[in-house]
């Protein structure tokens, strides 16, 4: 377990603010904890006093014809995802649980830290990342103001976007309270279609190739030969298709006819199985279980089999990888260097444009190398700027995403 | 209730002589607008209420001039509005006249379009329509679908986060860009995103969009493009009530169906349309719903089977299936005209933007209709139904002596009902002036307080289009270093409209 100075159970906002004004007074910078599952992810910093969202928890507010649902922020994923299930709805957005990956418990993340890191899943492409969810929020800035934005209904351009600021800032902006969020019926059914032993490149190719075609495949994955969680003899491009049992039988057999011509091989996994797949590689399971470094590399579809090649092609020592998002969210896990192998990945990154965030290493490593992708001087000072239009005292986790704040 | 802007600035008046020198430094003498008849031109965009003569009119046609632009405004201390193709409801590029108007008609080029990566690297003064005109041999569209789209710029849809009839399932303009260049006040470029998904840091792509033109210049946009759906049916229905139509539209949801497109309009729009141009809508329906789903055959087939049946279940008076692409059309031809058709009943109407909760639709329609009865008015409504977003129009006869100012009034009045009921002022319209001194109705001060340090963030002089969206100016350099406390106003002696 990591130690911590000393932790504040906030029951309210108002205590929130209670503790922020102090901190500013006393100039010591705070960290937020929900479940703690995220405590290894992001740069490591030294100890801080830490404010705990654990007893902030309920859903506030769920409609389900409205497509809408309140919750505090330390509120369990779980018990708001057992709640959808419930209606047949579920955050479309499929947030990773980070646990298999660094060493946390599973399946106890909040629903504050899942937008605060911008969870996404296999389902980007068709359905968005935490930030296309977030319909509203009400937060305690690192000021210590309490203050809200957005609202509760589907379309609203009432001020700036604040919600989209806020995911992905990994708690650096300000304290999350309460969050409102879109929700989306599940699908009736789902299947996946396997393409079957082609190489990297034309697997990928076929993944890009169904994703201009109009059969509204929801997920686009290539999994080399032998990795988990399907461990098969062949390389396996993964296509996801939901929807009423009519419709993703007739769309499934559209594909196999459009993808026909490659002499690949086809199989199809059915509900059960596709559900347990798509879950296994929204938590990374094709490299988390091997010990390495681990990235996650964000490019244009196209541009990740380059970025593999490339480093390849230098001798970088990959010891597991796959694609998901058509070809474009490269998770690399590699033999431990220490620079984590990022002047690598980032030169080669930086040449086609994107990001590339380490996901795991050390603590010695994190607090030395970049964890997020490096931004350009103009770029960075932005970056600063609206941090400390948030949090001018740099309190709220200090040195968490930048060594500059 | 008359709207009051930032009174314009003396010094800045009396040195229009030498920005207009300095500007002619920058840009080719007929990208520079300087005499009044060709500045009447650019007056004011789609919200016609308020006008004002620009200062001058700079058309730059280069990321290299418009940075120069926005940093010799900084340097004199000038402001500027923003503009793409002026179609604004709201007012955000309505021009100041101690303001440089930046017209971005001249970037209209289509830059790269990328099918392989399903995207396309587009100029701002690229209209909407054209970026899904260009790619549409192969199949492919842009999703965002603004009334306007054929007139309106894809720079001016990023400043407002347009949406438009099918963004319940496709999303809005931020969800479907995917990187900006983005010129700051002062002159810095930066690129944010790109051909990838998601931010490196903060999601600074995601606060641009719906900025209305207050943080920076757009100049280049990389937009999503989707491939079409196979198909698309329609489905027209009636209902006898409007809380009848709201249930159904209620239903359709529950039932786990995210229809393309969900619109509905109330009895006073039905039958404007059908005096306009008769297009089959029924008039003993209190309320119609236009159902629209797309995607495989098989699928749309067996979701309006589907659709149907809930109708049926909620009471329809009128049910009718598309059974080909015209009479898909045909269906939408009345929605497309709803705008100019209530215009045969009043010359002018006022198109307000509020978005509601849906199941409070019947209580808000009744009420806006209590309150457009106290001054004498008659509203008529559409409404985005999928997602809640109302455009009652309020008709009036601009001629009648302050019958304008009446229905400024009733607007106002109800986008106080759509806060009241857990709505919001504006769904896909913008703040921009036209709702500018409601924002208190929806934020408190400490909210408003951090939106404004969001700005100065950006813009610490506070150059580029002021007076917009926030009801009181402020200065960045207190702002920042001031603590509020006790809920009081920061600064009582600046200047509030």
């Amino acid at each position: 377990m990591d130690a911590a100075l000393a932790t504040l159970d906030i029951r309210d906002a108002a205590d929130a603010v209670e503790a922020l004004r102090a901190a500013n007074a006393r100039h010591k910078p705070l960290a937020i904890v929900g479940a703690g599952t995220k405590k290894r992810l992001g740069r490591h910093s030294p100890l801080q006093e830490q404010i705990s969202t654990g007893a902030l928890t309920g859903v506030t507010l769920y409609e389900p014809e409205e497509l809408v649902l309140s919750a505090r922020a330390g509120t369990a994923l779980r018990e708001i995802e057992e709640l959808l299930d419930a209606h047949d709805q579920q955050l479309a957005f499929e947030p990773m649980d980070y646990a298999p990956m660094l060493d946390g418990a599973a399946r106890h993340a909040t629903i504050g830290g899942v937008i605060a890191v911008n969870a996404s899943g296999p389902r980007r492409i068709k359905a968005g990342a935490a930030r296309d969810h977030l319909l509203g929020f009400h937060c305690v800035t690192g000021r210590g103001d309490i203050v809200k934005s957005g609202g509760r209904v589907m379309k609203n351009v009432t001020g700036y976007d604040l919600s989209k600021l806020v995911c992905g800032s990994y708690g650096t902006l300000a304290l999350l309270t309460e969050v409102t969020l879109k929700v989306l019926p599940k699908a009736e059914t789902e299947q996946t279609l396997l393409v079957l032993g082609l190489d990297e490149a034309s697997s990928l190719a076929h993944l890009r190739r169904a994703s201009g075609a109009p059969h509204e495949v929801s997920s686009f994955a290539m999994l080399p030969a032998g990795a988990a969680p399907l461990r098969l003899d062949a390389n396996a491009a993964l296509l996801r298709i939901e929807g009423p049992e009519i419709s993703v039988s007739t769309r499934r057999d559209a594909l196999i006819a459009q993808l026909g011509d490659s002499g690949a091989r086809f199989e199809t996994l059915r509900q059960a199985e596709s559900v347990a797949l798509w879950a296994a590689l929204r938590d990374a399971a094709p490299v988390a279980p091997h010990s390495g470094q681990v990235w996650r590399v964000s490019v244009a579809p196209t541009d990740g089999i380059k970025l593999v090649e490339t480093l390849r092609r230098f001798g970088a020592p990959i010891l597991a990888h796959f694609y998901d998002w058509a070809g474009g969210l490269v998770w690399l896990c590699l033999e431990p260097a220490e620079d984590a192998h990022a002047a690598a990945i980032r030169s080669a990154v930086d040449a086609y444009g994107g990001h590339a965030t380490l996901i795991r290493a050390s603590e010695e490593i994190r607090a030395r190398v970049d964890v997020f992708h490096p931004q350009p001087a103009p770029l960075a000072a932005l970056t600063k700027r609206a941090k400390e239009s948030f949090d001018p005292g740099h309190i709220l986790e200090r040195g968490r995403m930048r060594e500059a704040f | 209730m008359t709207l009051i802007m930032p009174a314009p600035e003396p010094e800045i008046l009396s040195r229009r002589d030498e920005l207009i020198e300095r500007l002619s430094a920058i840009l080719p003498a007929q990208n520079l607008i300087v005499d009044e008849t060709a500045r009447r031109a650019y007056e004011c965009d789609a919200f016609t209420m308020y006008r004002a003569l620009p200062l001058v009119v700079a058309l730059p046609e280069t990321v290299a001039q418009v940075s120069a632009i926005l940093a010799l405004a900084a340097e004199m201390n000038v402001k500027v509005v923003p503009r793409g193709s002026g179609t604004s409801l709201s007012g955000g590029s309505m021009p100041l006249e101690d303001g440089i108007l930046l017209g971005m008609s001249k970037f209209n080029r289509i830059l790269e379009i990328d099918y392989e990566n399903r995207c396309a690297r587009v100029q701002p003064g690229v209209q909407n329509l054209a970026i899904s005109k260009a790619v549409e041999g192969r199949g492919f569209y842009y999703a965002p679908d603004p009334s306007s789209q054929i007139a309106c710029s894809i720079g001016g849809n990023v400043a407002e986060n347009a949406g438009g009839v099918h963004c319940l399932k496709y999303g809005l303009t931020t969800n479907n860009i995917l990187g900006l260049e983005v010129v700051l006040m002062g002159g810095e470029v930066i690129r944010l995103g790109g051909k990838h998904l998601d931010s490196e840091a903060y999601d600074l792509l995601g606060l641009m969009t719906g900025s209305e033109g207050l943080l920076g210049v757009v100049t280049e946009v990389t937009v999503r493009i989707l491939q079409k759906p196979a198909v698309a049916r329609g489905l027209l229905l009636g209902f006898a009530s409007v809380a009848a139509g709201a249930r159904f539209v209620g239903a359709v949801i529950a039932r786990g169906i995210i229809p393309g497109g969900m619109e509905m309009m109330d009895k006073a729009t039905i039958h404007a349309v059908e005096r306009f141009q008769p297009c089959g809508y029924p008039l003993d329906a209190e309320a119609i719903v236009i159902v629209e789903l797309d995607g495989t055959q098989a699928e749309v087939d067996y979701l309006v089977g589907l659709v149907e049946a809930i109708a049926r279940d909620e009471g329809a008076t009128t049910t009718k299936v598309s059974n080909s692409e015209a009479e898909r059309l045909q269906f939408w031809a009345g929605r497309k005209n709803a705008f100019p058709a209530v215009s045969c009943i009043k010359p002018d109407y006022l198109c307000m933007d509020g978005t509601i909760p849906r199941a409070r639709l019947p209580e808000v329609l009744a009420g806006m209709d209590e309150i457009a009865k106290r001054e004498g008015l008659q509203v008529a409504n559409v409404f985005h139904a999928g997602d809640g977003n109302l455009h009652p129009l309020i008709l009036y006869d601009a001629s009648i002596e302050g019958e304008m100012e009446r229905a400024e009034k009733v607007g106002f009045d109800i986008l106080r009902l759509c806060v009241a009921v857990g709505g919001v002022l504006t769904g896909e319209h913008g703040v921009g002036v036209e709702k500018r001194d409601l924002m208190g109705e929806m934020f408190n001060e400490t909210d408003l307080d951090q939106q404004l340090r969001v700005k100065c963030a950006f813009d610490s002089l506070n150059r580029l289009n002021p007076g917009k969206v926030f009801p009181t100016l402020h200065r960045c350099a207190e702002f920042g270093m001031m603590h509020v406390s006790d809920g009081k106003t920061p600064f009582p002696d600046l200047p509030r409209f």
